[in-house]
């Protein structure tokens, strides 16, 4: 910039008072974004502790990356409306569209060596309304908080069996998982799977109250229990073979139960089952009639984000559903911008 | 133009102060936001879905307030090559202001999240989900926002230097406080 002749002395600090504005700001930004907290714990920090040594799968969700799509209904009996104002819990039929997934970061994984089973649901309103939800079989979460979920992670990651050791010595409430991982039946069919929100959610009604609730999808199959050992001896894609021919036979069902919350139950920790004489509310029946491979299949392209709710049910003071929401978002920024490397079936998307 | 106007008009200055703060607001917003996983990235993000929305509305206000009721000449005695970067910048800043939202409106539908405000307003989809669209819209929001900010910092800069360097009749147009019109003697 061309001064008029020199600065003066009065400009001089003038001058400085402009540098130091832009200093300190660009200094605010960065320190808000992050740059100068290595430490903070970011959805890329997850999603790299969630990357296997191989790496990324491109194109892929960075976790339960490995899953095949459903279509179905929801029918609702008219009793979550006691609970929630949501327009999918008055009686009634309403779309649904959802994913079976394995708790893995390996879309190519063997069925059998992977423990956790999922699955991602969305119920559509007449008015397009959306509820978003991710479930998994377990029957508590493996940790309290999305900042020791990452330690797990880098633990599990390590070769030294000291760091898991020292995991578990510094969050001792993932021993309830870690004797289900270890104990729990295995079924050798998606179809027989509980999948529990574990999150806590709160329920509002058309008067305003407000319940703290889980939820969760019970099969009506009969669960089978088979050993880890028999399932080795199955195909890689097994849970996909199993889920496509039953419900080329008949539709598959979940009772979604509705657990309420007495005041003073652990809502903000999912590693902590609430006792099981809870209120229970049967609010409907999701029913499955169609699977299809997840390449060009109708749940590849959306995020089964948890926060999406509809009117009627939002977060509560459980942590994981906005970290979720933050890495399920990353993880799909991520695969969107790789879906060149994703197998798809057909011609390249335009 | 003869009788140009010697301030912005009060509403022009208002909406340039409100939306200032909205903005720099949105920037700080949206770099915490996609860098945390507390709780607060929740609220935070439906802050700037909401506050990004309104903005648009805001800046198209602007825009026409602007084309209607014009801009207070800049000093005669500022350098050509000074008086075009002047003008640029501030067609930039409109650009910004209207392609942000857009941008982020954009990305979202193309990820086919569904877009809902405080109060529960839902945007309806105007893009199919695309991966290649999304992807496009997503980096330019970014990037284009971090070029944002610093061309805030410039204008704030520029602003400051008026007002602490040259002293000229510059930062008055905008001010926000009321101005003692012919009080302004040259020193």
């Amino acid at each position: 910039m061309k001064l008029p002749g020199r600065p003066e002395r009065s400009s001089l600090g003038a001058l400085i008072l402009i540098a130091a504005v832009l200093g300190c700001s660009a200094a605010a930004f960065a320190f808000t974004a992050g740059w100068l907290s290595p430490g903070r714990l970011t959805p890329d920090r997850m999603i790299a502790a969630l990357t296997p040594p191989s790496g990324p799968p491109l194109g892929h969700r960075r976790n339960h990356a490995k899953g095949i799509c459903f279509t179905g209904t929801f029918e609702a009996n008219g009793n979550g409306v006691e609970l929630s104002r949501a327009k999918v819990f008055v009686q009634g039929r309403y779309p649904a569209l959802g994913r079976f997934n394995l708790g893995t970061a390996d879309p190519n994984a063997v069925d059998a060596t992977v423990r956790v089973r999922g699955l991602g649901l969305q119920i559509s309103a007449a008015d397009g309304e959306t509820w978003r939800m991710a479930m998994i079989n377990p029957p508590v979460f493996a940790v309290s908080t999305p900042d020791a979920f990452h330690d797990l992670l880098v633990a599990a990651g390590k070769k030294d069996p000291e760091a898991m050791a020292a995991f578990i010595r510094a969050n001792p409430e993932f021993a309830a998982f870690a004797a289900w991982a270890k104990s729990a039946p295995w079924t050798a069919s998606y179809a027989e799977e509980p999948y529990n929100s574990l999150n806590s959610f709160v329920f509002t009604n058309a008067k305003g109250d407000e319940h703290a609730v889980r939820w969760s999808l019970v099969p009506a199959a009969t669960p089978v229990p088979i050993t880890q050992a028999e399932l080795d001896k199955r195909g890689p894609d097994f849970l996909e073979q199993d889920i496509t021919e039953r419900v080329k036979s008949a539709p598959q069902r979940w009772t979604m139960v509705t657990t309420v919350a007495d005041p003073g139950d652990p809502t903000a920790d999912p590693s902590r089952a609430w006792p099981e004489s809870r209120r229970k509310v049967q609010v409907g029946t999701l029913v499955v009639q169609r699977i299809e491979p997840e390449r060009d299949g109708p749940c590849r392209d959306i995020n089964f984000d948890p926060t999406v709710l509809p009117q009627g049910v939002s977060v509560s003071d459980d942590p994981f559903p906005a970290a979720r929401s933050s890495v399920y978002r990353k993880s799909y920024d991520l695969r969107a911008s790789e879906a060149a490397d994703y197998p798809r079936s057909g011609a390249a998307k335009p | 133009m003869t009788g140009a106007p010697h301030r912005f008009a009060p509403i022009q200055r208002l909406l340039h102060w409100l939306m200032a703060f909205c903005i720099i607001a949105m920037l700080f917003i949206g770099v915490g936001m996609v860098s945390t996983v507390a709780p607060k990235y929740l609220p935070l993000i439906l802050i700037h879905k909401t506050l990004g929305v309104a903005l648009l509305i805001l800046v198209l206000a602007r825009l026409a307030l602007r084309l209607r009721l014009g801009a207070p000449p800049l000093p005669a005695d500022l350098p050509p090559a000074i008086k075009l970067g002047a003008r640029l910048s501030h067609l930039l800043l409109y650009g910004f202001m209207i392609v942000m939202p857009l941008l982020g409106l954009g990305m979202l539908w193309a990820a086919a999240y569904p877009v809902v405000l405080f109060g529960g307003i839902e945007i309806p989809a105007l893009l199919p989900q695309s991966d290649r669209a999304h992807t496009l819209l997503w980096n330019a929001h970014v990037y284009l926002g971090l070029a944002f900010f610093a061309l805030v910092l410039l204008h704030v800069a520029a602003a400051l230097f008026h007002a602490l360097v040259r002293r000229d009749d510059v930062f008055a147009t905008i001010s926000p406080l009321p101005q003692e019109e012919r009080m302004n003697p040259a020193e």
